[in-house]
């Protein structure tokens, strides 16, 4: 064997130990690199208790109430729902119908018999979603999602 | 066909390459911004939602291409110089980690400048925005890595390995957006994406001037690079003579 391909082998053995750690440390750390979960997670009560955390899904139609600071609205992921509470500054994208991420933690208040969770929001970050067009394509999409 | 590449990767004929290329890469990339910038900002249509906001797009989305191309081109040209010590790939491999490090910059920029109004904040610690984070954090460790030697053949061997193990980088920053729930959006091209033909020719012009600025900085550093490794030779000395006297 020469010595060119000896270190061609070289080369290619550290690629694909490199990889495969890589593969290995994504498999290990996917839980974690998890941005946000999801209403049906709470519900599941996979979610973290007693500590902050990162919910997303979208704002329900019809659902948004202002008053003053205040807003309270119900994101949903079209499965689950869950209240949302939140006082501050919204940002622009932040629409009924918009993706959000919401940070906070959740509270458990009962009523009698019937329990219902409420997220208590300390941050609201809108997502935005991929889909770039102008308002008339827009509104043609919005026109046509209307017929079926 | 060897014979040629090893006649190409000879350094006085690099040398020469490089300034002879460089206005076929210069003169294209000003046409192509040019048109691209009008493309973008004067042909095409603002956004539904975002309005005139998202036309930041054109600079955001060809800089994080060229971050993460322009990586590649540094770890194959290392890997090449690893294996076949081609003098020439070691210096097209240090002389893009500075430029691949400003376009990471440029797109790291653009996007907390496009996520204050959009999404709220400047930054958050999503999955795309960090890999791509760390990707910033290995061009900085190459550059200082490959500064650390004296012996520039020491100095591309060491910190062309580490370009060859920060490979593994590339392949999360592009599926980031698909394996978890991430703040950031997914791809803008394919299915989902722009919508518009307008938009999508306005990217693509953008994604080609980028193309052509990244391969003239290349021909400019390359041939500072060349001259500076080969001050001993005795052709830099009559071409260095040629423009002192």
């Amino acid at each position: 064997m020469t010595r060119r391909q000896n270190r061609m082998i070289l080369v290619l053995l550290l690629v694909l130990g490199v990889f495969s750690a890589g593969y290995l440390g994504i498999k290990a750390f996917s839980e974690n690199l998890l941005y946000f979960y999801t209403p049906t997670d709470i519900e599941a009560g996979k979610t973290p208790i007693g500590k902050s955390f990162r919910v997303g899904g979208l704002v329900k139609l019809e659902s948004v109430i202002r008053e003053d600071m205040l807003v309270t609205f119900v994101l949903t992921d079209n499965n689950k729902n869950i209240e949302v509470k939140y006082e501050g500054i919204l940002p622009d994208l932040f629409r009924e119908g918009q993706g959000i991420v919401a940070t906070g933690s959740v509270l458990n208040s009962c009523k009698g018999l019937t329990c219902k969770n409420t997220f208590l929001a300390t941050e609201v970050l809108a997502k935005h979603d991929e889909n770039y067009m102008p308002p008339e394509v827009a509104e043609a999409l919005q026109y046509t999602a209307t017929l079926k | 066909m060897w014979k040629w590449i090893q006649r190409q990767a000879s350094p006085k004929v690099f040398y020469q390459t490089c300034i002879n290329l460089r206005p076929w890469f210069f003169w294209p990339f000003i046409g192509f911004l040019t048109v691209g910038l009008y493309w973008a900002l004067v042909v095409s249509p603002a956004d539904y939602q975002q309005g005139d906001g998202y036309r930041i797009i054109f600079i955001h989305v060809p800089s994080a291409i060229l971050s993460m191309l322009i990586y590649a081109i540094m770890a194959i040209a290392g890997g090449i110089g690893l294996i076949w010590q081609i003098k020439m790939a070691e210096v097209v491999a240090k002389v893009s980690a500075p430029i691949g490090a400003a376009f990471t910059i440029i797109a790291l920029a653009s996007g907390a400048i496009w996520g204050k109004p959009m999404w709220g904040a400047w930054w958050v610690w999503d999955a795309r925005l960090t890999s791509e984070l760390i990707l910033l954090f290995l061009y900085l460790a190459y550059m200082s890595l490959n500064s650390a030697f004296d012996n520039p053949r020491t100095a591309a061997k060491s910190s062309s390995i580490l370009a060859i193990v920060g490979l593994v980088n590339l392949p999360i920053i592009h599926y980031s957006v698909k394996w978890w729930n991430t703040l950031h959006q997914g791809y803008s091209v394919g299915t989902g994406g722009l919508k518009d033909p307008d938009m999508l020719i306005a990217l693509a012009l953008m994604f080609v001037a980028s193309i052509f600025l990244y391969t003239t900085l290349v021909a400019i550093k390359a041939k500072t690079e060349v001259l500076i490794r080969e001050q001993n030779a005795r052709w830099v000395k009559d071409e260095v003579q040629g423009v002192i006297l």
